[in-house]
């Protein structure tokens, strides 16, 4: 029953399924009483290039403020682009209007972080999972529902429970929902913007193994965000690091844990926590300095100049460029203009929590 | 009417406990109605309200029994010697006559089709336009719900009677100008809070989620946020039909509304006007099937909106207790 | 010597729908200058005995004992409870946007809670709150300490909140899910801070989280909860490389860094967590459980020592020769399940006769 939606139509493009140059996103901030005028915006997204190669699970990682999350609307067209190229599937879908997107909604589908928010709690799951196929005319009543139920048997859910609400199932069960939502339209990228943030561990390995199963029957590339490096390390092929708006470093996967070449992805590494609690007392851990700027002014040259211990002159005037460092393989890019060798060590900063404690001990005791 | 105090009730049905072996299949509507049925006040409320139907359905049928019309004048049978109105009970006239000797009873009756005709479908219309004005200037902000927003102030703030007075001298006074007149001054009360709503539900995740699959805009509007409304919109009608009785009696009494000879509660009181404690039956049914409608109503309204609030899932707990001793 | 002990404890809820358990039946206890890990996931209970011993749970039925420098607190009034809270045991939330009183400066509130169980004066007390500041590595405290909570980005927040909470060098500080809600460079700073104040000031620590990541960097001791009860308990090496209750072992699979695990397919446990309510017979744990037996839907097993006398403790039927099988892999579940898998009761909800990942029914 699951031929019944057509198959997607046969890949242009080429190898890259999806392709971004120089996304930019800004969202201005208006002041005034009655004419509201810009006076600043959040650079939220401030040229980021990248490429998604067909079948691939690609890891965006970077913490909050990065951009992660609003790269992934840009991509699913959810605003207008301030500026910049998107090609999906061939085809360009920079400047599209909101209805001329529509046919191309098809190809690209999101799963949603917050398994509680992202479901219309006042519909019934069958309502909810079928909707896609009700926006794009696709089968009708009975074929539908039949469709639908299909889709919930695949990605583990009772297809019984078709006439549910949303707030009878866990919070496991609606991602689950929110994951044949997005299967219906049989689309060939999905979107996944921190899927199993927000649900508890075991569960969470369920969400990933039904997530590489799928990949596998249904041919999908995803985009993975997320924040714990560990997950994002499981499932994908190559990562890309976000930093107040830009790309820092994209490698594959094993190249990018391995040796990181830029320093921010060294720090983050370092800060990961691993649940092994020989690796976890004896790594020695890159401690940054300060806070992360606000992305509304960020700073000049390279935005992490100003928390980065191997910052430079140069770092503050001239933003570096993505590329492959010598000796690395043509994939592993790093925007950096000082890269982390192999071996290298880079300061940690253990030391001012030490004084500062000696002086708190050194007071008058209770 | 003062609609703007009333206040926004949270739009999540009574949670269930997810999980499993937890709570199976029962939609939000059963809920909110399992829960009314414990509520007493509610209940005697739906009678009331049940009762006053019924005696509008039957209308005609107390006009045939009793013998006597809402309209024709009955002096010779429905007054005393002296001209005066009679009192409950005499004459076969169970709740006393009029000036014009007509029965008191069958006029109630009549008149209680036209007060609940008046206070429904005025309401309907006022509900389905501040529904509509509300999503749409909600939803889409910016120009549209600047001038949306700012007409229903306007409707909001303005002086309803001097104007339904105008309107009245104007097309002359008739109930579908009445039904108008008054949905049009209710709307507003339902729209703002419909926009307020609006616009919280359109930052909702699954607004994104419907954006992400190629929903259009009007899509979005009533089949994923209109159902987030239904809650709040529900309470807010059933407050808004005792309004709209009031707001036709006023009228009717003031002459605008509902003329001679038909009856309405309104100008049955204003009838009844300078007779003094000599005929209290001439004004008191009135005003009482007057207050135990408004009443009924506005009581029903508070159980239904303490019955759709999540919150108040302890009052409910402690009568089901009652209920089924442990 | 123990600093707290903690005995049956037991906490439920009376609620519309019946009654949550959500403790039923804890008992631990906790060393001076050690940190406990408890690790559970969402209705484990692992947050509420926390809560409760503080008696910050007064609505609820509450029974055994959790005795604290020889005084049992489920029996203290409020008042007494009040003059431990802070000077003895101090506690620290997970979302400090919401612990942290929005209308009052952040100085102002340290100082408040020193000043609470000293008799400083107001300004001794600011001073002090400087200090504090200065001590969990927020630049500029001077400027800081007149800052309000939501002028400051969620890391800092959570460092006033241990500054709050050392201010009067506690004897036990509980740590409730405290870093949760920040970054990864963020919770790294976090955990290095609370490591050192605990190996500097001496206290002991419980910290309550459901990342096994942060257990492993931050306790010496690991006490891994499930449906209300402690399920096993260890010292962290032999929690996370020779796990006994399967619960464990499952956590361990379903975790991608976890040892054991390399790269390849995760493992994790069937179904959800049990309804608090309508609690499992037996071991809360069965329904899920790749080794469940008979006895496992009679009786709740007891949490004991294995092998005998060790300083490691299993709730669970099977025999203690099974530790050291790491997660429970396939072939781990191959090898027992002739000779312990038995039948199973049909009437248990959602239960599939292997162990499948596939299909999660309600």
């Amino acid at each position: 029953m699951l031929d019944v939606v057509p198959s997607p139509a046969p890949a242009a493009g080429g190898e890259h399924l999806l392709r971004a140059e120089g996304i930019v996103k800004h969202f201005p901030i208006k002041e005034g009483i009655f004419f509201k005028h810009q006076v600043g915006s959040v650079k939220a997204v401030d040229g980021v290039s990248l490429e998604v190669r067909r079948g691939e699970t690609l890891g965006l990682v970077g913490e909050t403020g990065c951009g992660k999350s609003t790269l992934a609307r840009c991509i699913m067209r959810l605003f207008p682009l301030t500026a910049g190229h998107l090609t999906f599937d061939g085809a360009d879908l920079s400047t599209l209007s909101r209805s001329q997107m529509r046919p191309y909604r098809r190809g690209m589908q999101m799963i949603f972080q917050d398994p509680y928010g992202s479901l219309n709690s006042r519909r019934r799951v069958g309502s909810i999972i079928g909707d896609p196929l009700a926006i794009h005319n696709i089968a009708k009543g009975a074929e539908r529902k039949k469709m639908v139920q299909g889709f919930m048997e695949v990605v583990g859910l009772n297809p019984e429970h078709y006439n549910r609400f949303p707030a009878e199932f866990s919070g496991g069960q609606r991602q689950r929902i929110g994951v044949a939502r997005a299967l219906a339209l049989r689309p060939k990228l999905i979107v996944c913007d921190e899927p199993v943030s927000a649900l508890d561990v075991s569960i969470q390995a369920q969400i990933i193994n039904l997530l590489e199963d799928l990949q596998g029957e249904f041919g999908l590339t995803y985009l993975f965000i997320a924040h714990n490096l560990s997950v994002v390390q499981h499932v994908s092929d190559r990562v890309a690091v976000m930093y107040l708006g830009k790309i820092v470093e994209v490698a594959e996967v094993k190249d990018l844990y391995g040796t990181p070449r830029h320093p921010y992805t060294n720090a983050l590494l370092s800060a990961s926590v691993v649940a092994d609690p020989d690796k976890a007392r004896s790594r020695d851990r890159i401690i940054l300095t300060g806070d992360v700027p606000s992305p509304i002014n960020p700073p000049s040259g390279c935005r992490f100049h100003t928390r980065c211990p191997k910052a430079q002159a140069i770092c503050s005037t001239e933003e570096p460029i993505l590329k492959s460092g010598a000796g690395d393989s043509a994939s592993h890019l790093a925007a950096c203009h000082f890269p982390v060798a192999d071996g290298e060590k880079i300061a940690s900063g253990k030391a001012t929590i030490l004084h500062a404690v000696e002086g708190f001990l050194a007071e008058a005791p209770k | 009417m003062s609609l703007s105090t009333v206040e926004v009730v949270s739009t999540e049905a009574p949670a269930e406990t997810p999980g499993v072996g937890g709570i199976e299949g029962r939609s939000p509507l059963r809920l909110v109605l399992a829960r009314l049925r414990t509520d007493r006040v509610a209940l005697a409320s739906i009678g009331v309200l049940v009762l006053i139907v019924l005696l509008a359905l039957g209308a005609p049928l107390i006009s045939a029994i009793t013998g006597h019309s809402p309209t024709v004048t009955n002096v010779d049978n429905g007054t005393d010697a002296n001209g005066q109105p009679l009192p409950p009970g005499t004459g076969g006239f169970l709740l006393g006559t009029d000036n014009l000797g007509r029965d008191i009873l069958v006029r109630i009756a009549y008149g209680a089709r036209i007060s609940l005709l008046v206070g429904v479908l005025a309401t309907a219309i006022a509900t389905v336009v501040g529904v509509v004005v509300g999503l749409f200037a909600g939803y889409f902000g910016g120009w549209l719900d600047s001038i949306l927003a700012r007409l229903m102030d306007v409707v909001l703030s303005f002086p309803y009677v001097l104007f339904a007075i105008v309107l009245v001298s104007v097309f002359g006074a008739s109930l579908p100008l009445v039904i108008l007149v008054i949905a049009f001054f209710s709307f507003a009360a339902i729209g703002r809070i419909v926009r307020g709503q609006a616009l919280s539900q359109r930052e909702k995740e699954y607004v994104e989620a419907a954006h992400s699959l190629g929903a259009g805009n009007l899509r979005i509007m009533f089949v994923d946020i209109l159902p987030n409304l239904v809650a709040p919109v529900i309470v807010l009608a059933t407050l808004l039909i005792p309004a709209a009785i009031i707001f036709e009696a006023t009228l009717s009494f003031l002459g605008l509304g509902v003329g001679p000879p038909t009856a309405s509660w309104g100008n049955m009181l204003s009838d009844a006007e300078g007779v003094g404690f000599q005929a209290w039956w001439f004004y008191i049914f009135p005003m009482l099937f007057l207050l135990a409608t408004t009443l009924a109503f506005n009581l029903l309204g508070d159980a239904v909106r303490d019955a759709l609030d999540p919150r108040t899932e302890r009052i409910f707990a402690g009568r089901r207790k009652k209920k089924k001793p442990a | 010597m123990t600093l707290l002990a903690v005995d049956n404890l037991t906490v439920s809820f009376p609620t519309a729908d019946g009654i949550v358990q959500a403790v039923r039946g804890l008992s631990f206890s906790v060393e001076p200058g050690k940190t406990l890990g408890v690790v559970g996931e969402s209705g484990s209970g692992k947050s509420v005995s926390a809560l409760t011993m503080l008696g910050l749970n007064p609505g609820a039925d509450i029974s055994g004992s959790a005795v604290f420098n020889d005084r049992n607190l489920l029996t203290m009034s409020q008042r007494e409870l009040r003059s431990i809270r802070g000077a003895d045991i101090a506690m620290i939330f997970q979302d400090p946007l919401s612990s942290l009183h929005p209308h009052f400066r952040v100085g102002w509130q340290i100082a408040e809670a020193i000043r609470a169980h000293t008799d400083m004066d107001k300004n001794a007390a600011l001073n002090q709150a400087v200090e504090l500041l200065r001590l969990v590595n927020i630049p500029q405290p001077e400027r800081r300490v007149r800052a309000y909570p939501h002028e400051m980005s969620g890391g800092m927040r959570q460092r006033v909140m241990i500054a709050m909470a050392l201010a009067l060098k506690p004897k036990l500080l509980i740590a409730d899910e405290p870093t949760t809600a920040l970054d990864a460079t963020v919770q790294a700073q976090l955990m290095e801070l609370l490591i050192q104040m605990q190996r500097e000031v001496g206290m002991a620590m419980i910290v309550i989280t459901h990342d096994l990541g942060v257990i492993a960097s931050i306790a010496d001791e690991v006490l891994v909860m499930y449906a209300g009860r402690a399920s096993e308990r260890a010292d962290a090496r032999t929690i996370f490389f020779s796990p006994h209750h399967p619960y464990t072992r499952g956590l361990l699979g379903s975790v991608p860094s976890a040892t054991g695990v390399t790269g390849g397919r995760l493992v994790p446990i069937v179904g959800s967590p049990p309804s608090l309510i309508n609690v499992p017979t037996g071991c809360g744990f069965h329904p899920r459980c790749p080794f469940a037996m008979e006895a496992c839907i009679d009786d709740q097993p007891p949490l004991e020592s294995i092998p005998a006398g060790a300083d490691h403790s299993s709730a669970c039927w099977l025999p203690p020769e099974l530790t050291g099988v790491g997660v429970a892999t396939d072939t781990a579940r191959q090898r027992y399940a002739g000779t312990y898998r038995g039948p199973r009761s049909s009437k248990l909800p959602g239960v599939r006769a292997a162990a499948s990942e596939a299909a999660v029914y309600a």
